[in-house]
């Protein structure tokens, strides 16, 4: 078990130095959730629902994870580098795991610039939407890095993974959403838990078999 | 296309080889396609412990496929291969340095020394980057590498845990003469100790070192 988390925490590393020397994920996140914010703030008429609100955050939420996963694999696939993954001895679920641990970090850091962003542009944010995004951040890094390897070797990628993606990340908004308008949002987030149990285990167990040939 | 006119050629050599050496792979009706096309039809090879086999033929031939069958990295759709090595005691050396760009020589080591729990690593890194001709270079981004420095670097990573089977898919491309004899000299001390399955255009270099030689037409 120390072995096994001394390899996610090498692989992790890795993709946070990887991303702190080339700073191409994480500034096209920061860009796309705060100009996502921006454009809502003025689409959206004066007087909206608290309700349309939060569903646009979501919306944002969920499509900047998208773009942080796009790029997931990105120097696995195009030097292959996914090989030398694969033939090092470590459990081939420490590479999924190390991978949802940078994008984690990746999508959390976005975050924490986008939810005071849409405090500042539409209303406060109460701790039931944070608890949410918090889970929902989970859900869809653990399947959206699994998904995001399997279209890593297609080539189609950059149309494969939102059309794997997109769908089953509705179960998350709904929670997600759920959670951040309904007065006792307990079973909405009792919903994102079992999302994040139920997906995080079937990723983690099937990820060998989608990255090998 | 590929898998048709293969000529095989036994086990050259192995009179010289100790009798009781185990067979490391053991390859029956190995097959490969990808989708609708056959890379690979109906291989039947042997290779003994601390044999070499020196796999040839022309570009598209299969060689690379048949390797990273030899190497774990794909699994056949026909036959049997019986890799006879856990995964920590193989080394592959393949056309891409597989190295990150934005991860310096020793940082590159370094991740895989790690992954492999390579005992002394740093000592190891730092003998091999020497041995290599790279610690000059050792802090230098690998992007930043010429072509037979990157290929230089994949060998390192190759060579890093000390692995019973070497996988190598044309070594010497990239390299120039000096780096080409450096690969000679490495291969002929390593020789005794490991098992070879190694691709080459080049297989006037590496003949006297193989026991097994398998071509593909």
């Amino acid at each position: 078990m120390r072995r096994y988390a001394a390899d996610v925490a090498v692989l992790a590393r890795k993709d946070l130095t990887l991303e702190l020397r080339a700073r191409d994920t994480l500034p096209a996140m920061l860009l796309f959730v705060v100009s996502t914010l921006v454009v809502f703030h003025f689409a959206l008429p004066k007087h909206s629902s608290d309700l349309a609100a939060k569903g646009l955050l979501w919306v944002a939420i969920v499509f900047t994870a998208l773009v942080g996963l796009t790029r997931a694999f990105v120097a696995e696939r195009e030097q292959r580098l996914i090989d030398g993954l694969l033939l090092a001895p470590c459990d081939r679920s420490a590479i999924w795991l190390g991978k949802c641990a940078a994008v984690l970090a990746f999508l959390g850091v976005a975050e924490l610039v986008a939810l005071p962003a849409y405090a500042a542009f539409f209303s406060g944010i109460g701790w039931s939407t944070i608890v949410a995004v918090v889970l929902a951040d989970i859900g869809i890094v653990a399947v959206g890095t699994l998904l995001a390897a399997v279209a890593a070797v297609s080539r189609t990628r950059e149309l494969l993974l939102p059309v794997l993606f997109l769908p089953l990340a509705i179960p998350v908004i709904v929670g997600g959403v759920g959670a951040s308008v309904a007065e006792s949002p307990g079973r909405y987030l009792g919903f994102l838990c079992l999302y994040d149990v139920v997906f995080a285990i079937i990723s983690w167990a099937s990820f060998e078999y989608v990255v090998t040939e | 296309m590929q898998g048709h006119g293969r000529e095989r050629h036994g086990r050259a050599g192995q009179a010289s080889d100790p009798p009781t050496e185990p067979v490391l792979i053991s390859a029956r009706g190995v097959g490969k396609r990808y989708g609708d096309t056959r890379v690979l039809e109906s291989i039947d090879f042997e290779v003994d412990a601390r044999g070499f086999m020196l796999v040839t033929g022309p570009n598209g031939s299969g060689k690379t496929t048949l390797l990273r069958l030899c190497a774990g990295l794909a699994t056949p759709t026909a036959g049997e291969l019986d890799l006879r090595t856990p995964r920590e005691s193989i080394g592959y050396a393949g056309h891409e340095p597989l190295v990150y760009r934005e991860l310096t020589a020793i940082e590159n080591l370094d991740l895989y020394g790690r992954l492999y729990r390579v005992p002394e690593r740093r000592e190891r890194i730092g003998m091999l980057l020497e041995r290599f001709g790279l610690w000059h270079a050792r802090n230098q981004r690998a992007g930043s590498f010429s072509r037979g420095m990157q290929q230089r670097l994949s060998l390192c990573r190759a060579l890093l845990h000390e692995p019973e089977l070497l996988v190598l898919d044309e070594p010497y491309s990239g390299l120039d003469d000096a780096g080409a004899e450096l690969l000679d000299r490495e291969l002929a001390a390593l020789r005794p100790h490991a098992t070879f399955v190694v691709a080459t255009h080049d297989p006037d270099r590496v003949l006297p070192l193989a026991t097994t030689r398998l071509g593909f037409a």
